[in-house]
């Protein structure tokens, strides 16, 4: 069928900020499916709140709309842009909810817009626990014995059928917020009073558990004439019980017959049949009782999402893409197959090679949180690997993830731990628990032990087993000193660095000591070489080179080598030479390359702004007419899609993978050189290690970097150039910090050094408080000192990206921060331009910028943050290389920032570039947005240490617009009446008044607890008192628990008021009540409240703002 | 013609070998059964169901290499054999056969494959070799499995150069019956295993047996009729004396120019009879052959069960389960012939009707196990238009 020509626009809607459930696959599958659209000729109109995505460049969608969405907000779109069609399957539950809510309330209908690729009634189907459940029933395939409950009594009913443990499931959620699984009658009630809460309809099911079960995941993809196809099944390590988003998955599944394979392929077709997906990509969810086989449908999604961009990335098939032609008309056999260029999309890929996910979790973050997973996903990222079999693959995935890991590291808590011990940490379903299996093994547990106690199936265990005996063997006998015997532990996915250390451990130095003498040369090291053979990454390194032991690269080709591949997407293996020399299918180019290292698995503090900087560089080499040469281990990103760059190489980002890749890229052609300053601190970290093997480092070099980084260095330039900083200093001691903090004066600022996302960051009012620090939050060494700097109380941040060519300086743009220096930047809401800075003050900030890129000698792109206080302006950091904040510049000044940044580290002067337009007619806002509610029990007050996963931009022709855009953008709809509740620290009082009065003007009744309400009272405004938590019921919490209060501005100083007030943003994040827990940020909230009505908010395109 | 490029001497701890007529030598560790085999080396892409591929007859003087790396990891069981007579006569695979995981499993799969007769090789870099059949063809060789690690490459290679090849070969004669059978298994299901074929079903389907697998008389079954198999050499007669309804041609290994010597007039007679003809893989092959048409070796033939083909008659893609390396050429296909189906792969035939007569055949295998379930239909059809 060929494609519509009854439809000529289309709407697409995007997923919105980064949330866990949700992060850049969106991105990855909405840019396919825009770029897709555009190809066949539609006018493609855009919706995404999130500015550091790649769709949202304004080159994709014909009219790209950085808007908050809102069926609201999206209606004014549609009634602006009149679309013929609406595509709501690449934007995640976000869009589908967002498209339903359009089509229930007759927008759709009104202005005449046809859903395609899934309609209402399929996707109502497909969410709706009980027609789902009516749906499988109806096609003969069993679903888990369930009941649906909109109240706590209903719930008890269901209980009956279901039994204990049951998981409940509040419907329409992300990623199952609120879920969990009750082992008791107490547990079951407040798991479905949450889940009632979360659920936006009211609504839970409740299910017989299937704990231990198999779990296994199907990709399908149907068209219009009832083609379907499986792209790829994954099957789940982690069993029953654990949400699929943060379990450790393989692909394909490894552990089915033919003949149980193909019930579930079946079931899965049938399920969208029945379900009625007329096009497009679509997962089903699959338990299989391991003892029986009897097979359960647990759930499918109409849409892509983040299984559908794991499945592409493992099998090279672009289901994103293909979906989108799908949704304008097109059949399966008239789509080609790009990996191939010969064969059509209509088949079913087969891989040669195993791919295990690996998802990454960010508890540390969140103190207090339960850390045990469930079925609500916790997760905030994944690394992906692949290997030519289990053990190569999943241990390039441990080192990948960046988590300190070099393959199955020792689990030091359980060394030498009791069986009980052991035992008990293996039943709980804890992030590391793969690991502890491991250990456990080394403790003498056996494959069946652990398998009664977790559930993997012992196929996995005894593939670990095994790693867990050739670790032992190297650990015995040192290193083997054979290709043949080398070459077999590689094999096995072992990395350089995991053998050194096991090599130190032959000569019977055990623990710490071992990690510490396979990466650093030592007094201990010539004799523990000359025992062991090799004790550094880099002496195995050598070791394999000398013994001709190399990996070579194989081709993610769709179809196991049946057909040619024209794409070059490759993964690295090592195969024996069983007839010749292992064949090596990289056939690197004679054309002159760079290389772009990407920024791994998301975590918190480096996420999809560094890959949208990636992409960028790939995208601007490309047209310099370079070769790119992209490196990444993250399935989610647009970086790994095989379009992006001109040869893709799907691996770990550590030295030794890197270097092997460079190795193979040099053997023929110009290697012009390496991007490490776009990807975060993942790259960075490789660029020493580049250096020492003579790779050429495009852009800054990496002691300019190292400059801005060591404080004794920097400090230097900063007396040079005659800026100014906090005062600040190092300890390696408690006492040393004591007496630093004590010189400086509190409040400081305690740090580790060389931290990302300001991990372990807190401010400290006293020597108590820096002593409690000092005991729970790090440790403090000579090899790992604390920095202690003046914390400049409310003071205004300020950010500012610059590009510089070594010569020239060009600052892109000028942020402010609204909340108060101390909170991360990462978590801080920014307006560019700055919405109260005297232009003086701006203008001395981007003088010293200049300064410091030419004193540094930046090539490339620079960041630098700065805080001011009482007119004086203090330099808080440099950072020579791409920040976080770079895709939120560059949306708001229209300007291809980090592109530009690329192709001057490629050599290009900046003057080649026409000027930035400075003077901006509108004002673009920031705003973070946290994972709270996944994390119950920790705190969501704002501060040092960063913790949210995403932003959205608010764009609009004054502050208050974009700010109000900002948060409702944010999830955080500005109530325009009510009740609003202050409690604020007395150093707030001042600057809190106005904002108080202002809401009193717009109708707003005030409450506040007993100081604030004195002090506000005293200056004239009638404000009631209310009780704090402590002082009794009926208590604050008690009113914002019968839904009275529609506003909070709460602010706390010292541990203390900080535990005291708790349970009051913990009330306010659960009942959805907005919130802002400082002053800064409750000011602008005011002022939104006051200058804007939400029904008056207008739409407007990015392209409208640039031109 | 031996290349010493790709050559090289034997490596300690070897057991296994698998030796080219082109003399390229692949070492790596033996499996299955002890001994030597030869036969020609083709490449599978299916990632499930290597019990099923190793019993499918068509696989009769063939070494089969299996793409997907990791092998054996489901074990092997009672239920999954598509026959018990001579299949594949060994296997590649890149990973040594790990203990297996499934709860259908009864053996380890080399010792099931010992148990069998088959020799298996393993620790081959099976992709490199994939990429080799696919550049130059399917190439003769012998594998060998010797514990002790004792190979005679020698002689190994001169019986690689000696085996005549697939070409003009007929095997069907070899993996057929030799004797008529009432089929009495029914389709299998989850749970319960294999049914039974209800006693007096109609209609009466006689099914030609050239190297068959088990689940396409289970799937005629399934699809209502009562199956009689019976030998490749049996005469019209022997067949008209049966008074079926309609007569299946099965799938098998070898040229079906060399086994539709005997087997074409056969079916030339039952067309002209007008008695209804499905046929299956070498079945539908020999079919067209009887309706007029040629067939040819393929350069590396379609084995896997991931191969789109496109239904004519209404432009709908069935992901099919294949194993042939001959095919029907399409440019051949005489007046009265109706091409039904096609691959999307690369548009060689994969299905063809007989105008005016209730006789269609088709290239891949419907009756999947392992593969796709997708085409069950046509079973149904076929079933369903003998009245």
């Amino acid at each position: 069928m060929p494609k519509r020509t009854d439809i000529s626009s289309i709407l697409v809607i995007g997923a919105g900020p980064i949330v866990i459930g949700q992060a850049c696959e969106f991105d990855y599958s909405g840019t396919q499916a825009i770029k897709a659209l555009k190809e066949e000729g539609y006018r493609v109109v855009l919706v995404n709140s999130n500015p550091a995505t790649i769709m949202t460049d304004p080159e994709f969608a014909d009219a790209t709309y950085v808007e908050p969405i809102t069926p609201e907000i999206v209606e004014k779109i549609i009634a602006k842009e009149r679309p013929d069609a609406l595509l709501p399957t690449m934007g995640g539950q976000t869009a589908l909810n967002c498209a339903l809510a359009l089509f229930n309330d007759g927008t759709l209908e009104k202005y005449g817009v046809q859903m395609i690729g899934a309609d209402a009634d399929a996707i109502d189907k497909a969410e709706n626990r009980q027609r789902f459940r009516e749906a499988m029933d109806k096609i003969g395939l069993e679903s888990a014995r369930s009941g649906v409950a909109n109240t706590l009594d209903e719930a008890f009913a269901v209980l009956e059928t279901t039994g204990l443990p049951a998981i409940i499931r509040p419907s329409f959620t992300l990623g199952g917020t609120g879920g969990g699984i009750a082992y008791n009658k107490a547990e079951f009630e407040r798991i479905v009073r949450e889940g009632l809460d979360a659920s936006p309809t009211t609504e839970v099911l409740i299910e017989e558990s299937l704990l231990g079960w198999k779990e296994y995941e199907m990709e399908v993809v149907r068209d219009r004439a009832d083609n379907a196809i499986i792209i790829c099944s994954i099957e789940n390590v982690d069993p029953m019980g654990v949400h699929t988003g943060d379990s450790i998955t393989v692909a394909p599944a490894l552990t089915l017959t033919d003949k149980e394979y193909q019930i579930m392929r079946s079931a899965s077709i049938a399920v969208l049949r029945e379900i009625g997906v007329e096009t497009g990509g679509s997962n089903v969810q699959f338990a299989v009782n391991p003892k029986d086989g009897r097979l359960i449908v647990i759930e499918m999604n109409p849409r892509v999402s983040r299984s559908s961009a794991l499945a592409s990335k493992a099998t090279g098939f672009p289901i994103a893409r293909v979906a989108a032609k799908l949704a304008v008309g097109y059949t399966l056999d008239e789509i080609t197959n790009e990996i191939t260029g010969a064969t059509p999309a209509s088949f079913e890929p087969t891989i040669d090679y195993v791919v295990t996910k690996i998802p990454r979790f960010a508890f540390e973050k969140f103190k207090g949180a339960k850390t045990e997973l469930s079925t609500a996903m916790k997760s905030v990222g994944e690394v992906m690997a692949i290997g030519r079999n289990f053990q190569e693959s999943v241990q390039k995935a441990l080192r990948g993830l960046e988590t300190g890991l070099d393959g199955f590291n020792r689990v030091l808590d359980l060394e030498g731990a009791d069986r009980e011990a052991i035992t008990t940490a293996l039943s709980r379903r804890t992030d590391d628990r793969l690991l502890k299996t491991a250990q456990a093994m080394r403790e003498g547990f056996t494959v069946a032990d652990i398998h009664a106690i977790t559930g993997y199936d012992p196929w996995f265990l005894r593939q670990i087993a095994d790693i867990v005996a050739a670790e032992k063997e190297v650990s015995e006998n040192g290193l083997p000193n054979d290709a043949a015997g080398l070459r077999r532990l590689k094999a096995m996915g072992f990395s350089d660095r995991r053998l050194a250390t096991l090599a130190v451990r032959s000569v019977g130095v055990a623990g710490g000591l071992a990690e510490t003498q396979a990466r650093h040369s030592g007094l201990l090291h010539d004799t523990l070489r000359a025992m062991a053979g090799a004790t550094s990454e880099e002496e195995v390194r050598k070791l394999r080179r000398k013994l001709g032991v190399q990996p070579v690269f194989k081709r993610i080709d769709s179809c196991a080598a049946e057909f040619e591949a024209v794409t070059p997407y490759m993964y690295s293996t090592y195969e024996a030479p069983s007839f010749g020399e292992p064949e090596d299918e990289a056939m690197p180019s004679d054309r002159r390359k760079i290389v772009i290292l990407g920024g791994g698995p998301n975590r918190i503090g480096q996420g999809i702004e560094f890959d949208y900087c990636c992409v960028h560089a790939c995208f601007a080499l490309g047209e310099a007419g370079f070769e790119t040469i992209m490196v990444n281990c993250n399935p989610e990103t647009v970086s790994t899609d095989y379009d992006t760059s001109d040869r893709l190489y799907f691996e770990p980002l550590t030295a030794e993978d890197v270097l092997e890749i460079l190795r193979v890229e040099q053997q023929a052609g110009e290697l012009v050189g390496v991007i490490v300053q776009f990807g975060g601190q993942t790259p960075l970290k490789l660029a020493q290690a580049l250096e020492d093997e003579g790779i050429p480092i495009l852009g800054t070099s990496p002691d300019a970097i190292d400059l801005a980084e060591d404080r004794e260095r920097f400090a230097k330039l900063v007396n040079k150039l005659k800026l100014k900083q906090p005062m600040n200093g190092i300890a390696k001691s408690r006492d040393e910090a004591a007496a630093v903090a004590a010189r400086i004066g509190y409040p400081v600022l305690l740090r580790p050094s060389y931290v990302l996302g300001g991990r372990a960051m807190e401010i400290v009012d006293s020597e108590a408080q820096l002593d409690n620090y000092i005991a729970t939050a790090v440790h403090v060494s000579g090899d790992s000192p604390v920095l202690v700097d003046q914390y400049l109380r409310d003071a205004i941040e300020c950010d500012v990206d610059a590009l510089c060519d070594g010569e020239e300086v060009r600052v892109a743009g000028v942020m402010q921060h609204i909340e108060e220096a101390g909170v991360h930047s990462g978590d801080s809401a920014s307006t560019l331009p700055p919405y109260s800075l005297p232009p003086e003050i701006v203008e001395e900030m981007e003088r010293q910028t200049e300064a410091l890129a030419k004193a540094l000698g930046v090539r490339g792109l620079m960041n630098v943050q700065f805080a001011v206080k009482d007119g004086e302006i203090y330099l808080i950091e440099v950072n020579p290389r791409a920040s976080r904040t770079v895709p939120f510049v560059a949306k708001a000044i229209g300007q291809p920032v980090a592109k530009i940044a690329a192709r001057v580290m490629a050599g290009e002067p900046l003057s080649a570039f026409p000027p930035f337009r400075r003077e901006l007619d509108y004002m673009a806002v920031k705003e973070a947005v946290f994972p709270f509610t996944r994390f119950p029990g920790s705190d969501p007050v704002l501060t040092p240490e960063m913790r949210s996963t995403g932003e959205v931009m608010g764009i609009d022709r004054d502050f208050p617009a974009a700010f109000f855009k900002s948060q409702l953008g944010a999830g955080a709809a500005l109530p325009n009446g009510g009740v609003l509740f202050v409690s604020v620290k007395d150093s707030d009082k001042a600057m809190i008044l106005p904002a108080v009065q202002t809401l009193i003007e717009q109708g707003f009744k005030v409450i506040a607890t007993a100081g604030t309400q004195t002090y506000l009272a005293e200056h004239g405004l009638p404000v009631e008192r209310v009780n704090k938590v402590a002082q009794g019921q009926p208590h604050i919490v008690d009113r914002m628990i019968d839904g009275e209060v529609a506003l909070v501005f709460n602010t706390t100083e010292g541990w203390q008021s900080l535990i005291d007030s708790k349970s009051i943003r913990a009330t306010a994040l659960e009942m959805k009540i907005p919130y802002y827990t400082t002053a800064a940020a409750s000011v602008a909230a005011a002022k939104a409240i006051r200058a804007v009505k939400a029904s008056q908010l207008e739409v407007r395109p990015l392209q409208a703002y640039y031109s | 013609m031996a290349d010493p490029a790709n050559s090289r001497a034997q490596p300690s701890g070897a057991t296994g070998v698998l030796v080219l007529a082109d003399g390229t030598v692949i070492w790596g560790k033996g499996f299955g059964a002890v001994g030597s085999a030869v036969g020609e080396v083709c490449f599978n892409t299916a990632m499930t169901g290597y019990q099923e591929v190793m019993t499918d007859p068509s696989y009769a003087g063939q070494i089969v290499t299996f793409t997907f790396p990791h092998i054996g990891n489901v074990g092997a069981n009672p239920e999954d054999i598509e026959s018990k007579v001579e299949g594949a006569v060994g296997c590649v695979v890149r990973e040594e056969i790990t203990p297996h995981s499934n709860f259908r499993a009864r053996d380890q799969f080399g010792e099931w494959l010992a148990a069998m007769g088959k020799v298996g090789l393993s620790g081959v870099d099976t992709r490199a070799l994939t990429r080799r059949i696919r550049l130059n063809g399917a190439p003769n060789a012998v594998i060998a499995h010797d514990p002790e690690g004792k190979f005679d490459i020698p002689a190994l290679l001169k019986r690689a150069q000696e085996w005549p090849g697939l070409e003009g070969m007929d095997l069907a004669q070899r993996v057929s019956r030799e004797k008529q059978e009432s089929w009495e298994g029914g389709y299998w299901r989850l749970g319960t295993g294999y049914g039974r074929a209800p006693r007096d079903a109609k209609p009466h389907v006689v099914a030609i047996d050239y190297g068959s697998k088990d689940n396409i008389f289970r799937n005629l079954v399934k699809a209502g009729a009562r199956v009689t198999v019976v030998p490749a050499k049996t005469t019209l007669d022997e067949i008209m004396a049966l008074e079926p309804d309609g007569v299946f041609l099965s799938n098998g290994p070898g040229d079906p120019a060399a086994t539709g010597e005997y087997a074409v007039p056969t079916i030339k007679a039952l067309l002209e009879r007008d008695m209804p003809v499905f046929g299956i893989c070498l079945g539908h092959q020999m079919l067209g052959l009887a309706a007029g048409a040629k067939t040819a070796k393929m350069h590396q033939g379609h084995r896997g069960a991931n191969h789109p083909v496109k239904r004519l008659e209404d432009g709908v893609v069935e992901i099919t389960s294949m194993n042939h390396g001959f095919a029907i050429d399409n440019a051949t296909l005489p007046e009265g012939v109706e091409e039904t189906h096609v691959s999307l792969f690369d548009g060689s035939n994969c299905g063809i009707a007989i105008r005016g007569k209730k006789a269609f055949g088709v290239q891949y295998h419907p009756e999947a196990s392992p593969g796709p379930q997708d085409s069950f239909y046509l079973f149904e059809k076929f079933v369903g238009s003998l009245g």
